[in-house]
C-alpha cells in the first residue's frame, strides 16, 4: 500500500463505519455498529501511529500531498489534500486514540439507549470530520471539517431531542458558533483576497510580502492588515474553542451523553481553534497586535472560568469549566507564541480531560443519571478503579509533578512569565492565579463525590424517576468497557508528559509545523534551564505555581473534608461574588437581553411582513399563479394535428429567415 | 486512401459487422435463448469502447486525424462521445431488457435497431463532411421511425412513429436544402474546405445565411428545440418507454456533435449570424420547455418538455463559439444523457406486467414503497432541477457561464429564472414520492442487473457533483480548454 493510500484510509475508515452503522442499521444490528464504528477508529488508529511511528524512528519528510482537485473557479484551486507533518500525526495519533477509547466506552455508557446505533454513526462520523480538518493542507478543507464537526457536534449535543433542554443547548451552540464562524470565513476569505490561494504552503511562503501592509476599516484608524486577517480567524477559533465571550455554549452543551463531552467538548474538537492558530503560526507571528488579542482573551478565560468552575454543583459542569479554562491556558500560550506549549498541553489535557469526564460519567451510570454533586459522596468503596483512575486524573489537571498536566502547565507559566509581549503581566498574573483555582475546584470535586458520607438514599420502590438524591440500586462498579477506557487513558495522563516534553517542547519536533520569530522564541530561555524531565520537577517544588497548587489542595481538603459548613458560610458573608460567579457573570442574561430578544423581534417582523407577505404572498404565490396560467395556455398547443406541427415548423423556419435574410 | 485511414473508422466498422452479426444470429437462436443477443449487444458496446480508447492516431502527437478523404474526423471530442454513448446505450439496454420482457417485446429487432441507429450516431459524431452528416442522420433517424413503432399493436405508437417521420422527412429536406446551398456558394461538400471558402470571401454573402439558416432548422429539430419540437411530446408519450429510453439519451450527443462541426468548424465565420439564431432557440426553448412541462401529469410527457428546455441549455454552451463554451456543452449533454436514462429507468422500473407507470400518480408514496428506489428517484429529480452538489448544477453553471462569456447577460438571466421555475415540476416528483399515499401497494422487484445499473445511475448523480471535476476536465481538455 502506498503511503497516499494509508493517509486516505485514515480518515476514510470512520467515514465508511460512519455509513454502515448508520445507513444499514438494520442489516448490521446493535453489535454490528459498535464493532463497525471500533473497528474503524481502531484501525484508524493503528495507521495514525504507524505514521507517527515513521515519522519519529524512520525520519519520514513531511508530506504535502493533493488528493483530489475539487475545482477550479477564477484561478482559485479547490482541493482536497493532506499537509503531514509532525503537528497533524501528533493531533492525529491523540484524536483516534481518544475516540477509541470513547467508542469502546460508550457500549457501556449507552447500552440502554435506543439511539445507540445512531450514536456510534455520529461519533465514527466525528472522527472522520476531526481527521479531515487536521490533515488539511489548505483553507477550504479546513473549513470543510470545522463546520463538519460543529455539525456533529450539534447533532451530539441534542442527541436527546425529547428533551427541551438538549434541544436548547444544541440550538445556542450551533448560534454561537455561526458567530465565531462568521469571523473565521472573514478571515479565509482575507486570505484568499491578499494571497489569491487557498493552500497554505503558498499562503504562509507569501505572508511575509503583506507584513507592511495597512488598511483603514474604521475612518482615522489604520490597521496592520495581517492583523485584521489574524483577528477574524481568531475569531472562528473563541467560537470553536469556547474562549470568553463566546464560551456561552460550552456549559450548556454538557446536556449531550457523556461520552460526547469527553470526545468533543472536552478532549478534541474544542481544540480545534487552538490547533488552527497553531498551524497559522507564519501569518500569526508576523502580528504583534493579534497575538496580544490572542492571550488576553486566553487570559481572561482560564482565570475567569475557573472561577465560576467552583460554584457549579453538576459534576460535568465543573468538569466543562475546568475545560474553558485549560483551553484559555492553551489560548494565553498561543499568545505568547508559545505554539508548541500550546499543542503539547492540547495533547496531555486531551488524555486528562478525557478520563476525568469518562469517570464523571461512570459515576453518573452508578447513580442512574445523577448529576448533581450534593447527592453524591463516599464512592470511593464502591467504584474503586472509577475513584482511582478520576485522582489521577485530578493529579494531572493540577499540574502535580511528573504527572502529564504538570509539565505541560508550568512550561506554559514559564514561557508567560518569559514573555514581554504587551499585557503579558495581566496574562502572567492569571495564568498563575488559575493554578490555585484549578487546584480548589478539582479536589473539591473529588471530595463531593468520592470521599465522606454519601448523600444519596437508596429506595428499591422509589419508580422510575425517583426525586433527586434517591437512587433505585446500590451503585456498583462499571462494567469492563467502561473501566479499560478509564485505565487506557489514566496511564497516558501519568506517563505522557514525562516522556515527550523533551521532544515536543525544547528539541524542535514540531518546528516543522510551527514557525517563531526569533524575538518571540520565548520557549528558548526554557530550553537552556531544561536539564530533563526530573530535574524540572525537583526544581517546580521551589516555584509558586507548586505552591499555589498545594494551598488549593489545602483550602478544599479544610473545607470539603472537615468543616463543610464553612463554604455555606462563604457563601453567605459573600454573596455577591457567590450570585455572580452562580449566574456566569450574566453573559447569558446579556446575550437575551442585547441580541437574542432582539433578533427574534426583527425575524419575526421580517417573517410577518416581508416573508408571508411580500415575498410569500406576491412573489411566490402570484408568479406560481402566473406561470400556471401561461403552463395552462402554452399545452393547448400542442393539438396533436400533424398539420399544426408542420405549420409550426414552417412558421419558424419563416420567422428566422424574415429576421436574417429579409432585414 | 491508405489502411491505417481505414482504421480510425475501427470502431464504425466493429459496431456495423456486429450489428449484421446479431442480425444473422437471431435466425439461429430460439426465442427462448434471446438472452444472449443482449449480452452479444453488451460485447459490442464493450469492446467498441475498448477500441475507441486504443485511438493510435493520439499516440503520433495529433489533434486528430481524417480519414476517407476528410469526410470523417477522429479527435478527442468525438471519443469521448462515443464512448459516453456506449457507456449509456449499455445502461438503456440493461433497462429495456426488463421492459421488453415484461411487455413481451423482447425481439431482436430492438438490437439491431438501436445497434444501427448507434452507427448513425457514430457516424454523425465523426462527421467532416456534409455527406457524412447527411449520412449519419438518416442512418439515425430511420431506425429511430422504426423503433417508436416498435409496439406494432398500439396506436398510440403508429401515430407517433407516423408524425416523426413526417416532419423528421421535412426537417431532413430543410437540411438538405440548406447543405446544397452551402455547396453552391463554397463548391464544396468538405466542411474545412467550406471554412477556408468562407473566410476568403469578403463580407457576408446572402446565400451563405439563407443556407445557414436551413440548416440550423434542421439542427433544431434533431436537438427538438422550440418551435421545431412539437414532436417531441407525442414520441416520448406514444413510444414504448425503452424506446423512448433510447431516444431521449443518446441521439443528443448526436445532435450536440453536429452543431458543433456544422456551425464551427464549418460555418465558424458565421458566428455573429448563428450566435444570435441560436440565443433566440433557446430561450424559446428554455422558456417554453419549462412553462409546459408544469401543466402536465403524464410524467413522460414532462420529462419531454424538460428535454426540451435542457435542449435551450445545450444551445447556450456553443454561444460563445470558444473552447470553454463547447466543453460546457458538452459537459451538458453527457449529463443530460445520464439523467434521463435514469429518470426513464425508473419508469420502467414502476411498470407493472402490461401498463406502464407513466402517470405522475404511479410515484405517489414510492418511498413507503421502496426508500431505495425512492431516494435514486430524488437524486435525477434534485440534479434535473439543477440542485447544487448534484452533478445537474454544474453542468447548468457551465452553461450559464458560458453564455455570460457571450455576453448574453439577458439570456443567463432568464436561463436562471425559468431554471427556479422548471424546479417546481422535478420538485412536485419528490413531493409525490415522499409526501403522499401510494394508490397501490404492490411491491417492486426488478432483476439484480437492474438494480445494480440503476443504483449506480442515481448515485452518479451525487458523485459526479461532488467529484465534478475530472469529467468537467475531460470535457474541456477535449477542445483543447
Amino acid at each position: 500500500m502506498s503511503l497516499k493510500t494509508i493517509l486516505l484510509l485514515i480518515p476514510l475508515l470512520p467515514l465508511a463505519a460512519a455509513a454502515i452503522a448508520g445507513l444499514l442499521r438494520k442489516q448490521v444490528g446493535r453489535a454490528g455498529s459498535h464493532w463497525v464504528a471500533i473497528l474503524g477508529v481502531g484501525v484508524s488508529f493503528l495507521l495514525s501511529a504507524w505514521v507517527l511511528y515513521q515519522q519519529i524512528f524512520l525520519g519520514m519528510e513531511t508530506q504535502n500531498i493533493t488528493i483530489y482537485t475539487w475545482m477550479i473557479s477564477g484561478g482559485v484551486h479547490f482541493e482536497v489534500g493532506f499537509l503531514i507533518d509532525h503537528l497533524t500525526t501528533l493531533m492525529m495519533t491523540v484524536v483516534t486514540f481518544v475516540s477509541l477509547m470513547v467508542h469502546i466506552y460508550t457500549i457501556g455508557y449507552m447500552a440502554t439507549d435506543p439511539g445507540y446505533q445512531r450514536f456510534f454513526s455520529y461519533i465514527a462520523l466525528f472522527t472522520f470530520s476531526m481527521l479531515m480538518l487536521v490533515m488539511s493542507n489548505n483553507f477550504m478543507q479546513l473549513f470543510f471539517g470545522w463546520e463538519a464537526v460543529g455539525l456533529v457536534s450539534y447533532l451530539l449535543i441534542g442527541f436527546w431531542f425529547d428533551r427541551e433542554s438538549a434541544i436548547y443547548a444544541g440550538l445556542k451552540a450551533f448560534l454561537v458558533n455561526r458567530v465565531g464562524d462568521f469571523g473565521f470565513l472573514l478571515g479565509i476569505a482575507a486570505v484568499l483576497y491578499s494571497f489569491g490561494s487557498l493552500d497554505y504552503a503558498t499562503v504562509f511562503a507569501a505572508a511575509p510580502g503583506i507584513a507592511g501592509k495597512t488598511v483603514t476599516l474604521i475612518p482615522g484608524m489604520e490597521w496592520q492588515w495581517i492583523t485584521v486577517i489574524c483577528i477574524c480567524l481568531f475569531i472562528g477559533a473563541m467560537g470553536k474553542s469556547a474562549q470568553a465571550p463566546l464560551h456561552v455554549w460550552l456549559p450548556d452543551s454538557m446536556e449531550g451523553p457523556t461520552p460526547i463531552s469527553a470526545l468533543i467538548h472536552a478532549a478534541t474538537m474544542v481544540t480545534a481553534g487552538i490547533f488552527m492558530v497553531a498551524r497559522m503560526s507564519p501569518l500569526f507571528e508576523l502580528s504583534d497586535a493579534a497575538l496580544s488579542f490572542v492571550m488576553l482573551i486566553g487570559a481572561v478565560t482560564a482565570l475567569g472560568m475557573g472561577l465560576v468552575g467552583i460554584v457549579q454543583n453538576d459534576i460535568k459542569r465543573v468538569i466543562a469549566y475546568s475545560t474553558l479554562s485549560q483551553l484559555g491556558y492553551m489560548t494565553v500560550a498561543l499568545g505568547v507564541s508559545a505554539y508548541s506549549a500550546a499543542i503539547f498541553h492540547l495533547m496531555t489535557h486531551a488524555f486528562f480531560k478525557a478520563l476525568l469526564f469518562l469517570g464523571a460519567g461512570s459515576v453518573i451510570i452508578a447513580l442512574h443519571h445523577q448529576q448533581d454533586m450534593r447527592y453524591m459522596g463516599g464512592l470511593r468503596k464502591q467504584m474503586p478503579i472509577t475513584w482511582i483512575t478520576a485522582w489521577v486524573g485530578t493529579l494531572a489537571l493540577i499540574g502535580f509533578p511528573f504527572m502529564s498536566g504538570f509539565y505541560s502547565k508550568d512550561s506554559i507559566i514559564e514561557a508567560v512569565a518569559e514573555s514581554s509581549r504587551w499585557g503579558s503581566e495581566v496574562a502572567y498574573w492569571s495564568v498563575l492565579l488559575g493554578v490555585l483555582i484549578t487546584s480548589f475546584y478539582s479536589f473539591r470535586l473529588l471530595y463531593l463525590t468520592f470521599h465522606g458520607q454519601p448523600r444519596y438514599r437508596v429506595d428499591v420502590g422509589a419508580g422510575e424517576h425517583p426525586p433527586d438524591g434517591v437512587v433505585q440500586h446500590a451503585p456498583h462498579e462499571s462494567p469492563w468497557v467502561v473501566t479499560v477506557p478509564l485505565i487506557l487513558l489514566a496511564i497516558p495522563s501519568i506517563v505522557i508528559g514525562y516522556l515527550l516534553i523533551g521532544p515536543v517542547l525544547f528539541e524542535g519536533w514540531l518546528s516543522d509545523a510551527i514557525s517563531v520569530l526569533p524575538h518571540n522564541n520565548v520557549l528558548e530561555h526554557a530550553a537552556e534551564n531544561f536539564h530533563g524531565p526530573v530535574a524540572m520537577a525537583k526544581h517546580a517544588i521551589g516555584t509558586a505555581p507548586f505552591w499555589l497548587m498545594i494551598t488549593g489542595f489545602v483550602l478544599a481538603t479544610f473545607i470539603y473534608q472537615f468543616r463543610p459548613a464553612l463554604a455555606d458560610f462563604f457563601k453567605q458573608k459573600l454573596p455577591g461574588i457567590y450570585r455572580l460567579l452562580e449566574n456566569k457573570y450574566y453573559f447569558d442574561e446579556l446575550y437575551q437581553k442585547l441580541f437574542i430578544s432582539r433578533s427574534v423581534r426583527i425575524g419575526r417582523g421580517l417573517w410577518k411582513k416581508v416573508d408571508a407577505g411580500v415575498i410569500d404572498g406576491g412573489l411566490v404565490n402570484g408568479s406560481a399563479r402566473l406561470m400556471g396560467n401561461l403552463a395552462a395556455r402554452i399545452r393547448v398547443w400542442q393539438s396533436g394535428y400533424l398539420f399544426h406541427y408542420a405549420f409550426a415548423m414552417i412558421a419558424g423556419l419563416i420567422g428566422i429567415l424574415a429576421i436574417w435574410v429579409v432585414l | 486512401m491508405n489502411t491505417t485511414n481505414m482504421l480510425l473508422a475501427a470502431p464504425e466498422f466493429w459496431v456495423l459487422i456486429m450489428a449484421c452479426v446479431i442480425l444473422i444470429a437471431d435466425l439461429f437462436i430460439r426465442e427462448e435463448r434471446r438472452g444472449i443477443i443482449h449480452m452479444m449487444a453488451m460485447i459490442t458496446l464493450v469492446f467498441a469502447a475498448i477500441i475507441t480508447v486504443r485511438g493510435d492516431y493520439l499516440s503520433e502527437g495529433l489533434r486528430s486525424a481524417t480519414a476517407f478523404n476528410g469526410s470523417f474526423i477522429r479527435d478527442p471530442m468525438g471519443d469521448v462521445l462515443k464512448l459516453f454513448s456506449f457507456f449509456i446505450l449499455g445502461i438503456v439496454y440493461v433497462y429495456a431488457k426488463f421492459y421488453l420482457r415484461q411487455f413481451r417485446m423482447f425481439r431482436t429487432d430492438f438490437y439491431t435497431l438501436t445497434l444501427f441507429a448507434l452507427l448513425g450516431v457514430m457516424l454523425l459524431i465523426s462527421a467532416n463532411s456534409l455527406v457524412t452528416i447527411y449520412l449519419g442522420l438518416e442512418l439515425t433517424s430511420l431506425s429511430t421511425y422504426a423503433l417508436v413503432a416498435f409496439d406494432r399493436e398500439s396506436k398510440r405508437g403508429s401515430e407517433a412513429a407516423m408524425k416523426y417521420f413526417v416532419l423528421g422527412s421535412m426537417a431532413s429536406g430543410m437540411l438538405l436544402y440548406g447543405m446544397s446551398m452551402i455547396y453552391g456558394a463554397t463548391g464544396s461538400m468538405d466542411l474545412a474546405d467550406i471554412s477556408v471558402a468562407i473566410s476568403n470571401q469578403d463580407g457576408d454573402s446572402m446565400i451563405l445565411v439563407f443556407g445557414l439558416v436551413f440548416l440550423v432548422v434542421g439542427l433544431a429539430f434533431k436537438l427538438g428545440v422550440v418551435p421545431f419540437h412539437m414532436w417531441i411530446p407525442d414520441v416520448y408519450e406514444g413510444a414504448p418507454a425503452a424506446v423512448t429510453l433510447f431516444i431521449s439519451a443518446i441521439p443528443k450527443m448526436a445532435g450536440f456533435a453536429m452543431a458543433y462541426r456544422l456551425l464551427y468548424t464549418g460555418l465558424g465565420d458565421l458566428h455573429t449570424d448563428w450566435q444570435q439564431m441560436l440565443s433566440i432557440l433557446a430561450v424559446l426553448s428554455i422558456v417554453l420547455g419549462n412553462l409546459a412541462a408544469i401543466a402536465q401529469t403524464n410524467i413522460k410527457r414532462m420529462l419531454a418538455y424538460s428535454t426540451i428546455s435542457h435542449m435551450g441549455f445545450i444551445l447556450m454552451g456553443l454561444l460563445p463559439g470558444t473552447a470553454d463554451g463547447f466543453g460546457a456543452s458538452m459537459y451538458y449533454v453527457i449529463v443530460y444523457s445520464l439523467m434521463s436514462a435514469g429518470a426513464f429507468g425508473m419508469i420502467i422500473l414502476l411498470s407493472a406486467r402490461g401498463v406502464e407507470a407513466e402517470q405522475l400518480d404511479d410515484f405517489k408514496g414510492l418511498n413507503q414503497r421502496n426508500g431505495w428506489y425512492a431516494a435514486i428517484m430524488a437524486m435525477i429529480m434534485f440534479s434535473m432541477a439543477g440542485v447544487p452538489v448534484f452533478v445537474g448544477f454544474f453542468a447548468k453553471w457551465l452553461v450559464i457561464k458560458a453564455a455570460l462569456d457571450a455576453g448574453l447577460l439577458w439570456l443567463a438571466i432568464s436561463a436562471v429564472i425559468f431554471s427556479v421555475v422548471g424546479a417546481f415540476y422535478y420538485l412536485r416528483v419528490i413531493k409525490l414520492m415522499y409526501f403522499d399515499e401510494p394508490l397501490t401497494e404492490s411491491p417492486i422487484d426488478a432483476p439484480v442487473d437492474f438494480n445494480a445499473v440503476i443504483s449506480l445511475n442515481g448515485l452518479l448523480m451525487l458523485g459526479l457533483g461532488v467529484f465534478s471535476g475530472s469529467l468537467i476536465a475531460v470535457c474541456m481538455s477535449a477542445f483543447g480548454a
